[in-house]
């Protein structure tokens, strides 16, 4: 609900067109019917749960799951007020800010499902393509259109690949899921090389701006870091060749084995070369059509829709103090923005003892307000499931940080040890074999302590609940991977993954350990660290030049910790 | 014991006799697998009345006089997150 203090603030984003508008609502009207049909048995739950899943609609272990989408992770304030009101109205009263950027509700009534739909439609939101064998929700970089080291804002592209991938006639049935990120700096904030396709903005030796493409990535049970399929596509011809990609994928990839259906089994089984080989002939025969040319014209009037919003000149560009705990937030939770006397925010939805990712409809609504009041009505939902507040004054700091201290948001750890990913895990996911969250939480607390994180310094925990990896366990410096052994929880550890612009794929140390083990194994492992560390080394960069055995031998206390 | 969801909310259902009770307490235990099996094979039928979907059996074993799953899962499903105590049937949260 809207604070009758605060003005809602418009951001600029993308906005629906007519087109757009039309489009959702006849989705939503079409979906209703068959929500209908399937109450009234006119549909069987085999015919109705591949059309509930292209809605973004499971049924998980306690109840319906609704994902919703947050196109490239941006919401409006409008929209988070939105989000509130369902959790608030149709659900528990909190949501979940997920690993794909979306935001999952836990206890949906299938026959509430309609009004839910038609609300997020009158803010101009939906769930399609948030589940099923589609292209999925399109992620790029939290810091896009703020950051100073980016070649151009990928959000315009990232929403001309939505635009393209919805509904696509051709890629609506694929073999798998297929996932798309989008980031424009060297470093990658958006785990670009862990998707099936990412494209990364770039220069050319002329200066030429145009897009590297990279294809083959992912978790799972099989993880593969993606290989670079082109180095440079021109501007116009982007669409054509993800186009290419996609149809090398649909045409090639098994779609006799569920374990063999993602694009990363298919480039590793024919090879890279091939793959690129092949799908340079699909480029050729796309490009002599000339159906599939992305117009200038087009590209512009997306990008008008991203324009940077009016910042103000003359800001002092200095950071108010405010005290210890305020200076402590800023050393890891802000970042440098592009406009003088401008900041980045990054709000972690993790103080030590929460579950990652979860915030209750009254937070959801002050953080709507904190993004009108501060940050030109605009956040960005990060795939480590934190906040951005992407435009605030530096002068506006501290009043952010007392806000967010109330909401006890205030936690200073981003991309520290408490800065946990965690799924779902057991607690909700019907899949998982392991509980997720719990271990976050136990593990964010034997952390609790701020000098010693600071101490440690960066070093990111990534934790799923099976082997499907939603929590990016293979990307974690510690991952741990949640199994099943004759009913009862254990964990692996998995170190010296990233999902960063190092991408590396973690290695199992051995055995799990029991949900009561796991912590202390992963306090004795970031010990070994700090007495094997050299200067300036994080947790990755002592693994990588140690390897595993003084690890685990720690871990499994075959030293003294 | 048999569970499965209720179509039109999702919520967990555990069967007893020809019907189905929303507490894990509430319902029976199946002495051996043939009349699990039977069961199972009933509510299977029940589903195309459109109100229940999703059957399926799970183990459960005796702990000090109380039945309890022998599967952390299906104590997590009968029970609600343990992360949120708050919600779920623990938290007396069925809806009616």
């Amino acid at each position: 609900m809207l604070n009758p203090l605060v003005k809602q603030v418009d951001p600029n984003m993308y906005r629906y067109d007519e087109f757009d508008a039309q489009f959702v609502g006849e989705r939503v009207e079409q979906f209703a019917g068959q929500v209908a049909r399937r109450l009234s048995g006119e549909l069987t739950e085999d015919q109705f749960k591949p059309l509930r899943l292209m809605n973004g609609l499971y049924l998980q272990l306690h109840a319906y799951m609704l994902r919703v989408a947050v196109p490239y992770g941006t919401l409006s304030s409008k929209q988070m007020r939105k989000l509130a009101h369902i959790a608030r109205t149709y659900d528990k009263d909190f949501g979940h800010f997920t690993t794909r950027t979306n935001l999952q509700f836990n206890w949906i009534k299938l026959v509430d499902v309609p009004a839910i739909l038609r609300e997020l439609a009158d803010v101009e939101m939906h769930c399609i393509q948030t589940s099923g064998n589609c292209v999925r929700n399109v992620t790029a970089d939290q810091f896009a259109g703020a950051t100073d080291e980016e070649i151009e804002d990928p959000r315009p592209l990232a929403e001309i690949i939505r635009q393209w991938s919805s509904l696509h006639p051709e890629f609506v049935f694929l073999a798998r899921k297929f996932k798309i990120a989008v980031g424009a700096t060297e470093k990658d904030r958006a785990a670009l090389q862990y998707h099936d396709m990412a494209v990364q903005i770039v220069k050319n030796a002329q200066g030429r701006i145009g897009y590297k493409v990279m294809a083959g990535g992912g978790m799972g049970r099989t993880p593969y870091i993606a290989h670079v399929m082109s180095e440079f596509v021109e501007r116009e011809d982007i669409l054509a060749y993800l186009e290419a990609v996609l149809r090398v994928y649909n045409q090639d990839s098994r779609r006799d084995n569920i374990h063999k259906q993602r694009i990363k089994i298919l480039i590793n089984a024919i090879g890279p070369e091939e793959m690129r080989k092949r799908v340079a002939r699909e480029f050729d025969e796309i490009k002599r059509a000339g159906t599939l040319q992305l117009p200038q014209d087009e590209l512009d009037r997306i990008t008008a829709y991203f324009a940077p919003p009016k910042f103000e000149a003359s800001l002092p560009d200095t950071i108010p103090e405010a005290g210890k705990d305020f200076a402590n937030w800023v050393k890891t939770n802000v970042s440098k923005h592009r406009a003088p006397g401008y900041a980045i925010a990054t709000i972690t939805l993790k103080t030590p003892g929460q579950v990652p990712g979860d915030a209750t409809s009254a937070q959801m609504d002050v953080i709507a307000d904190l993004m009108d009041q501060f940050s030109v009505g605009e956040v960005r939902v990060t795939h480590e499931q934190n906040l951005v507040l992407p435009h605030v004054r530096k002068k506006d700091l501290p009043a952010i940080y007392a806000k967010l201290k109330e909401l006890d948001f205030a936690a200073p750890n981003a991309g520290l040890i408490t800065d946990i990913i965690a799924c779902p895990g057991l607690d909700y996911c019907d899949l998982a074999n392991a509980r997720s969250i719990p271990i976050a939480q136990s593990i964010a607390k034997k952390f609790e302590n701020l000098d010693r994180q600071h101490q440690i310094g960066e070093l990111k925990i990534k934790i799923s609940g099976c082997i499907n990896a939603c929590g990016h366990h293979h990307a974690g410096h510690i991952g741990i991977l949640g199994v099943d052994k004759k009913g009862v929880e254990f964990y692996q550890l998995v170190l010296g993954g990233s999902g960063a612009e190092d991408a590396s794929i973690g290695d199992i140390m051995g055995p799990g350990f029991t949900e009561h083990e796991i912590a202390d194994a992963v306090e004795r492992v970031v010990n070994a660290y700090l007495k094997l560390r050299k200067d300036g080394e994080r947790f990755l960069d002592t693994y990588r030049r140690l390897g595993m055995a003084p690890f685990k031998d720690a871990a499994y206390e075959k030293v003294a910790a | 014991m048999l569970t499965a969801n209720r179509l039109r909310d999702g919520d967990v259902l555990y069967r007893k006799g020809s019907g189905w009770v929303l507490m894990l307490a509430d319902a029976e235990v199946y002495p051996d697998q043939a009349s699990a099996d039977a069961a199972l094979a009933a509510a299977t039928v029940e589903t195309v009345r459109n109100e229940i979907i999703a059957p399926y059996l799970f183990e459960v074993r005796e702990v000090s006089g109380k039945i309890v799953p022998v599967k952390e899962r299906e104590i997590i499903r009968a029970a609600g997150p343990t992360v949120h105590p708050h919600t779920g049937k623990q938290a007396g949260q069925i809806n009616a």
